[in-house]
């Protein structure tokens, strides 16, 4: 009993941590210094399609934090949401406004997209395991580790019918990196910081895979293929 | 190394403690990630709210084994897990390893993240134009990558000061990376070979012969998404590539189908290294769809003055701790520490756990790990719930621990003490415009701590 009761909790912190609940000091301090001294050195070196990627991240934070500015300012038109679906392993849907321009992570972020069963041993703990874990490939963080830049996989997403896939942009060499690494990759995978909401993905429904939790119930361990 | 002492666990009031040998947290992303991978250690944003949590403490400058046995955390905590990773390196054991100018690339990784035991590894840059790595992995990579990236580009990441100092002036031209399989089974990763090859005016050299693949290769290509995408890279990286360098040029060398036989010696400088003397080698099936490369008796050399061998990493057992020497883990099952290697499930160490590379040795991803840690974390939920029936005995725990180290005159490091380091690491490096300048001698490091 306790022990499913834990494993589900830490799962559910889990992913409610991919989605940044537990984490708005450090987003809000990454977003506010994007030029900082400490990522200087990364952007500076960005392909143009990185660079193209972060100004679509500032840009959301502008949408994130300064929509009333922005709306009274540009006119009604920024303020124009599309309307998006979250299944999550249990088939459970979380329906939500999605401002045009912003990412689906951020979105999820943005709604607290379920964070029920909030167990904060399991969550010390499950953050201590892998705080002395580390490897030379660190890549795939949970809690979207990379804050958005690109470095991890941890908000993937599956999107559910084919038809809004292919409304999407390709995805960019780098965010092709990062999905070769994903848990439970599919045909219509992608990674929810790169999806960016748009009109015509109105009605879009994206899948949480389930990687984990299959993994704590048995035992099953993932291959990154 | 973690440990997580989980004394009221049913009241949800367990503390953790977290042991480190370092004065230093976070494991290798401070000692292994590379310095120009600055959104990679974004996540020790994460790790620090964790360890400072009301009943989290970190233990630092504790080594397990001198500082406190494993022994006495096991009477001192419930719950032990060691998760203390691999520090040290597996071996050739070919003839010649031993010479000077032959390091393993964790050394050399260790060097230039200014890891305080490797801060005087004796590393000669000056000497010659050529290295060779041995491996094809994301190490290898790394270390590739920082040899040959243009010291400007370093000189503004947090590598430390006395890497970039020497790396400044390297003389070396050439890096070579040399792995016993293919290109089909090169066993990196996209991001880091795409960032490999994207160097400013490096030139890539492949043998297109080698790029040849065999309908086995095909079928593993298909059924592997990122051994198919870092075969796609190569094969683009041989097409497009110039084919002769400028004179002093940098060059990256991909050479396949070779494993080391034995390293030679200079003539001039003798017990320094020359070269590598390598088998040519084929890929030969060994059942269960699994392919080895086998020596073919064809021999070839080359010239080098340095090798750096990245060839994989080993844990090392600590005394009253099971181990499996052959595997180079400790022998468990689900993270529950077993009594030894025969594999009996029943015979377990009661509160002793592992994960990570010490659970299954250093291989995956850091999602690998996670999963690894959540899986221990399972087992040990499971375990304390029977504890708890069995009304066990209240332990030391923090106090305990304290109170040891205390006797012992060990002189730890806390979290806060470990953030005195990090705010002047950070004030240094703004001097410099680095991100931070890192304190890389146990003196500097304990000293700070202790200001």
């Amino acid at each position: 009993m306790l022990v499913s009761r834990v494993s589900r909790a830490g799962i559910l912190m889990l992913r409610g941590l991919s989605r940044g609940k537990l984490t708005p000091i450090t987003r809000a301090g990454y977003i506010q210094r994007p030029y900082g001294q400490y990522l200087q050195p990364w952007f500076e070196r960005q392909t143009e399609t990185k660079v193209f990627q972060g100004s679509i991240f500032l840009k959301h934070h502008n949408f994130s934090t300064t929509t009333t500015a922005n709306a009274s300012e540009e006119g009604s038109e920024k303020e124009e949401t599309i309307s998006v679906t979250f299944v999550d392993k249990d088939g459970e849907e979380q329906h939500i406004e999605v401002p045009i321009g912003m990412s689906m992570l951020e979105a999820a972020h943005e709604n607290d997209i379920e964070l029920e069963g909030k167990d904060s041993d399991t969550y010390l703990i499950q953050r201590f395991a892998s705080l002395h874990l580390s490897n030379f490939v660190l890549l795939g963080f949970n809690e979207r580790a990379c804050e958005g830049s690109l470095a991890c996989s941890t908000c993937h997403v599956i999107v559910m019918d084919m038809e809004y896939y292919n409304k999407l942009e390709d995805p960019a060499d780098e965010e092709n990196d990062m999905l070769d690494l994903a848990f439970g990759l599919t045909e219509t995978s992608r990674l929810g910081c790169q999806v960016i909401a748009k009109p015509e993905l109105d009605g879009i429904r994206l899948a949480i895979p389930a990687a984990t939790r299959n993994f704590a119930v048995d035992g099953y361990v993932p291959k990154p293929h | 190394m973690a440990i997580f002492q989980a004394r009221t666990w049913l009241s949800r009031k367990a503390e953790v403690d977290i042991i480190d040998r370092l004065p230093t947290p976070f494991g290798l992303v401070r000692s292994g990630v590379a310095p120009d991978h600055p959104e990679t250690k974004i996540v020790i944003n994460q790790f620090s709210r964790v360890a400072r949590h009301d009943r989290c403490s970190f233990f630092g400058n504790v080594t397990l084994g001198s500082s406190v046995s494993l022994l006495e955390l096991r009477e001192l905590y419930h719950v032990v897990v060691l998760a203390y990773g691999a520090e040290s390196d597996r071996e050739l054991g070919i003839p010649g390893e031993d010479l000077v100018g032959i390091h393993s690339a964790r050394e050399f990784v260790w060097w230039y993240n200014g890891h305080p035991d490797c801060k005087n590894l004796d590393l000669d840059l000056k000497n010659t134009d050529t290295a060779v790595i041995l491996g094809q992995g994301n190490v290898a990579l790394d270390v590739a990558r920082i040899l040959l990236r243009p010291a400007t580009e370093l000189a503004t990441t947090d590598i430390a000061s006395h890497a970039l100092a020497a790396l400044e002036e390297s003389s070396i031209r050439k890096v070579y990376l040399v792995g016993r399989r293919g290109p089909v089974q090169a066993a990196c990763t996209a991001k880091e070979l795409r960032e490999v090859l994207g160097i400013k005016d490096l030139c890539i050299h492949l043998q297109e012969a080698d790029l040849l693949k065999t309908p086995k290769d095909e079928e593993e290509i298909k059924n592997n998404r990122i051994q198919r995408r870092v075969y796609e890279l190569l094969s683009k990286a041989a097409t497009t590539g110039p084919s002769n360098p400028r004179s002093g040029q940098r060059e990256l060398h991909f050479v396949f189908f070779r494993k080391p036989d034995r390293f030679l010696e200079s003539d001039e400088r003798r017990g320094h290294v020359s070269g590598v003397h390598f088998e040519k080698t084929v890929l030969k099936d060994v059942g269960d769809g699994k392919r080895i490369a086998v020596g073919t008796g064809q021999f070839d050399d080359l010239e080098c003055g340095m090798v750096l061998k990245s060839i994989g990493y080993k844990s090392v057992p600590v005394d009253g701790l099971p181990f499996d020497h052959q595997k180079g883990v400790v022998p468990n099952i689900r993270g529950r520490v077993l009594h030894d290697t025969s594999g009996d499930p029943t015979l377990l160490e009661e509160g002793l756990y592992v994960c990570g590379w010490l659970k299954r040795g250093p291989t995956g991803i850091i999602a690998t790990n996670l999963y690894c840690a959540e899986e221990t974390v399972v087992s040990i939920s499971e375990d304390l719930n029977l504890l708890a029936s069995k009304a066990s005995l209240p332990k030391p725990g923090r106090e305990g621990l304290l109170h040891l180290l205390d006797n012992r005159k060990v002189k730890f490091v806390q979290f806060s003490a470990w953030e005195k380091i990090d705010s002047t690491e950070t004030r240094l490096g703004s001097l410099k415009n680095k991100p931070r300048d890192k304190l890389t001698t146990w003196e500097d490091l304990l000293k700070v701590a202790r200001e």
